[in-house]
């Protein structure tokens, strides 16, 4: 078992029994970059949670396995599970105005991590943090540490928010969306810094996005998601020149291109939909008996 | 595509159809109070003092409730209570919501110098301590139902003016209030069509809290016997009674409080209920 | 000329840093704008956030009043009319707005969000209208009697777009409205748009940050940073030949679904 991290048949449902995530399996190499792709609805950041352990009060899982570096996440008790992620996992979030506590400093918000979870002295996981600031290329870290989040522009608090995953060396990062709430200039930047900071430290890394185009500048094999179910499982480059199934293929139809002038934009047809939904229906079918 | 998230529900209106039973029953014990009090409310009988509830040992037949030192039936003096309680409820609570709601939306949606104007005005009145300034305007006024709630308005407008304009404030900033301007709405107009439709769920929760508010405040004035003239029973003036001979007569007090905090809580839950039955975002 | 822009500036108070007594100081948004939009063109006006773009369509909308410079709009000097001469004319001129949450009315339902602009213009025949509206932009009628949040994002993003051309407004200004969509529902909203333009006659102004929109829709483009036009001119010229620095730098910025090229 190569991959770091395997996800093998997740179903994950609402109390109340209706289905979010249907069967997923992917699986992450470790130091590779896979990248979930689905429109919004489709579950991709459920996959997330899940691995981290925060999905939702109203969300349960009812069938499937979590391997991470060999360990089944889901069969650990829940305290072993969270010192287990919080050694080896981080999230960076989509947003980075309310993933910061407005009424703290930087520098404390980085550090807590290391000095409570992982026992780390002030003075170590002081200098750690540094080090991450400098490596995200902000400008005057001693200075940011005493700042407040509000008083840094989007990019920055992004910046600090990558700093901060990277802190306890994770083997795995999850990335939720992670440029979606920024300028479109500050996205290539964020995203190089990503992809820089991923392969520097080797770091399996789970991409979640909308944007196709996004996708193929960073990762290294991909997911297709419709309704909490994988659609097309590929590597990158495979994908973009010949997508497999329907689906991926409309989603590609429909992503602007502006080297294509002439191109419509031809939006995920009735007949696609009718297809995916049928898959889905079947799954459910088999799920129930 | 389908989405699962719309999925997650939401309990029913378990809590308006307790609150709205109580408050209608206290409605309708007030407006009937005449014809169904089993007794005088104000006629004294010293021989039948302190007599307990009917289902203990001693009670006399008639009154139900029993009755306090003076004789009086407990539960007539209580449905006549009612009638001040609910009126100080209603005119009271209707009035502060009126002047502080109009207020408060004008201050938020307008902003610049209405608002400087208004929210001034707010500090200042905010700043006199608000229970010196009942008795104040009592003293002056005279006792009597028209103090009371001009004493409940006065000083509980702000309250509704405060949270009606951060509301209205935020809503101000909303997208579809823009667009009523870009079509050409006036400013008056995109208040009254754009604004005050979602502000209102607050307003009328605003309301049934301050209805609430209004029934106790009556209350403790009559503890006080700054209400209305001693001899009419109100809630506030039995539980008084009933604190002196607590250990003889239990029920001269222990009614009168049980019915007050009923009818509070059921003002409260009777505006949440409302919010979430009627307010189409919610359901 | 649909719209002739000349110097245009406008500044708004900081209220952050407003000192107890007297004035805020004023930040300059829109540093000195000079454009023409011709009647029937689709014209981008493109910047990252902070380049005033959005300030700049409310300017042409008069929801902000410029403090300096002209706004010509169809001939008549709008940039200072005062609000009841404007209302007369705000028929003619309509807007979409970004966020399909907070543009609808959370409290009303869609059929009187796009019946409220007709009333008020006094226009007979309103529920033929509303009905002509949501036919135009492939709703069902029945939406009428929904509410905004029993609709998707793009559903919702359309109703707005039928409440704009209800009133049969000579021009539209589109404040990024496909940007919060999903990669269909931006697919069928641009679509829509280009149709409407030309079954409308309509002049249109679209802002948005994505480029790769902009080239599809629209016929010129202007490029706005830091409240200054840096570059304006036609689409294939902007795109072919792009001469300023930071239209070059948003072009580069754009990750085009190209397995080829990696960034890292």
């Amino acid at each position: 078992m190569s991959a770091y991290l395997s996800i093998r048949n997740l179903c994950v449902a609402l109390k109340t029994g209706t289905p979010i995530l249907r069967s997923v399996s992917l699986n992450v190499d470790a130091g590779q970059v896979h990248a979930l792709v689905g429109e919004s609805g489709a579950g991709k950041s459920m996959i997330g949670k899940a691995v981290l352990g925060t999905l939702p009060r109203a969300l349960t899982v009812t069938s499937g396995e979590i391997w991470l570096d060999g360990v089944n996440l889901l069969a650990l008790h829940p305290a072993n599970r969270r010192k287990l992620i919080g050694a080896t996992a981080a999230l960076i979030p989509q947003d980075p105005l309310t993933a910061l506590n407005p009424s703290k400093r930087i520098g404390p918000q980085i550090t807590r991590r290391l000095v409570d979870i992982l026992g780390w002295s002030k003075r170590d996981a002081e200098a750690r943090a540094l080090d991450l600031l400098a490596e995200v290329h902000i400008p005057d870290p001693a200075r940011v540490m005493r700042t407040y989040p509000h008083e840094l522009s989007g990019g920055m608090r992004q910046r600090i928010l990558i700093a901060s995953a990277f802190a306890a060396e994770p083997k795995l990062i999850i990335a939720d969306e992670p440029t979606t709430a920024l300028d479109v200039t500050v996205q290539k930047q964020i995203l190089r810094l990503i992809a820089d900071m991923q392969a520097r430290h080797n770091t399996a890394l789970l991409f979640v996005t909308h944007d196709l185009g996004v996708v193929s500048k960073v990762s290294d094999t991909l997911s297709v998601l419709y309704a909490g179910k994988v659609v097309e499982d590929a590597r990158m480059r495979r994908f973009f020149m010949r997508p497999i199934h329907p689906y991926s293929a409309a989603l590609l139809a429909a992503t602007p291109t502006y080297t294509d002038p002439t191109g419509s934009l031809t939006p995920v047809s009735d007949a696609v939909i009718e297809l995916v939904e049928r898959e889905v229906r079947e799954h459910d079918l088999r799920a129930s008996r | 595509m389908r989405d699962a998230r719309g999925e997650i529900r939401r309990p029913l209106g378990l809590r308006l159809w307790l609150s709205g039973g109580w408050l209608t029953l206290l409605v309708l014990a007030a407006v009937f109070a005449p014809l169904i009090a089993p007794k005088d409310p104000l006629m004294q009988d010293l021989f039948l003092g302190r007599m307990p509830p009917f289902w203990q040992s001693g009670a006399e037949p008639g009154f139900l409730l029993g009755t306090d030192s003076l004789g009086r039936d407990v539960l007539s003096r209580m449905l006549y209570g009612a009638r001040l309680a609910l009126i100080g409820a209603l005119v009271a609570g209707t009035l502060t919501c009126i002047l502080g709601a109009t207020l408060g939306l004008i201050a938020g949606y307008y902003r610049r110098w209405p608002d400087r104007i208004i929210s001034r005005f707010i500090d200042i009145w905010m700043a006199f301590p608000p229970v010196l300034f009942a008795i104040l305007l009592i003293a002056v006024l005279g006792p009597g139902l028209i103090s009371i709630i001009i004493a409940i308005v006065v000083i509980d407008w702000t309250r509704f003016a405060r949270v009606i304009r951060a509301e209205a404030m935020s809503q101000g900033a909303m997208d579809y209030v823009a667009s009523a301007q870009v079509a050409g709405r006036t400013r008056f107009g995109t208040m009254i069509t754009e604004i005050l439709p979602n502000v209102l769920p607050t307003i009328i929760a605003l309301l049934t809290l301050e209805m609430g508010i209004a029934v106790i405040v009556e209350a403790i004035l009559s503890f006080v016997n700054l209400s209305i003239s001693t001899d009419s029973p109100t809630w506030g003036g039995m539980i008084s009674e009933g604190r002196t001979s607590v250990h003889q007569a239990w029920w001269v007090l222990v009614f009168p409080l049980i019915t007050l905090f009923l009818t509070v809580l059921s003002f409260s839950q009777l505006g949440e209920g409302l919010k979430d039955r009627f307010d189409p975002v919610l359901r | 000329m649909m719209y002739e822009v000349r110097d245009l500036h406008l500044s708004l108070p900081d209220m952050t840093r407003k000192p107890l007594l007297g004035a805020a100081p004023r930040i300059e948004i829109l540093k000195g704008i000079t454009f023409d939009l011709p009647k029937g063109a689709v014209m981008g006006i493109v910047g990252g956030s902070g380049s005033g773009k959005s300030t700049l369509g409310r300017a042409m909308l008069r929801l902000l009043e410029p403090t300096g410079g002209s706004v010509h709009f169809n001939g008549t000097d709008i940039t200072h009319l005062p609000e009841d001469t404007l209302r007369g004319m705000r028929q003619q001129f309509q807007m979409i707005f970004q966020d399909p949450m907070s543009s609808l009315n959370p409290r009303r339902r869609v059929g009187g969000i796009i019946a409220g602009p007709l009333r008020l213009h006094r226009m007979d025949n309103v529920p033929t209208r509303v009905n002509e509206a949501l036919d135009m932009v492939g709703l069902p009628r029945s939406f009428a009697q929904r509410y905004p949040h029993e609709l998707s994002g793009g559903q919702r993003q359309r109703v707005g777009i039928a409440r704009a051309i209800a009133l049969r407004p000579a021009f539209i200004l589109a404040d990024e409205i496909v940007s919060g969509l999903d990669v269909s529902s931006q697919a069928q909203v641009l679509n829509l748009l280009e149709e409407l333009v030309r079954e409308l006659g309509l002049t249109l102004a679209f802002i948005s940050h994505d480029l790769s929109v902009i080239r599809r829709l629209c016929d010129r483009v202007l490029v706005l940073h830091h409240g200054e036009v840096v570059e304006a001119g036609t689409t294939e010229a902007i795109f072919e030949a792009p001469q300023a620095e930071y239209t070059r730098t948003l072009l580069d910025a754009i990750p085009l679904p190209d397995p080829d090229q990696r960034w890292g």
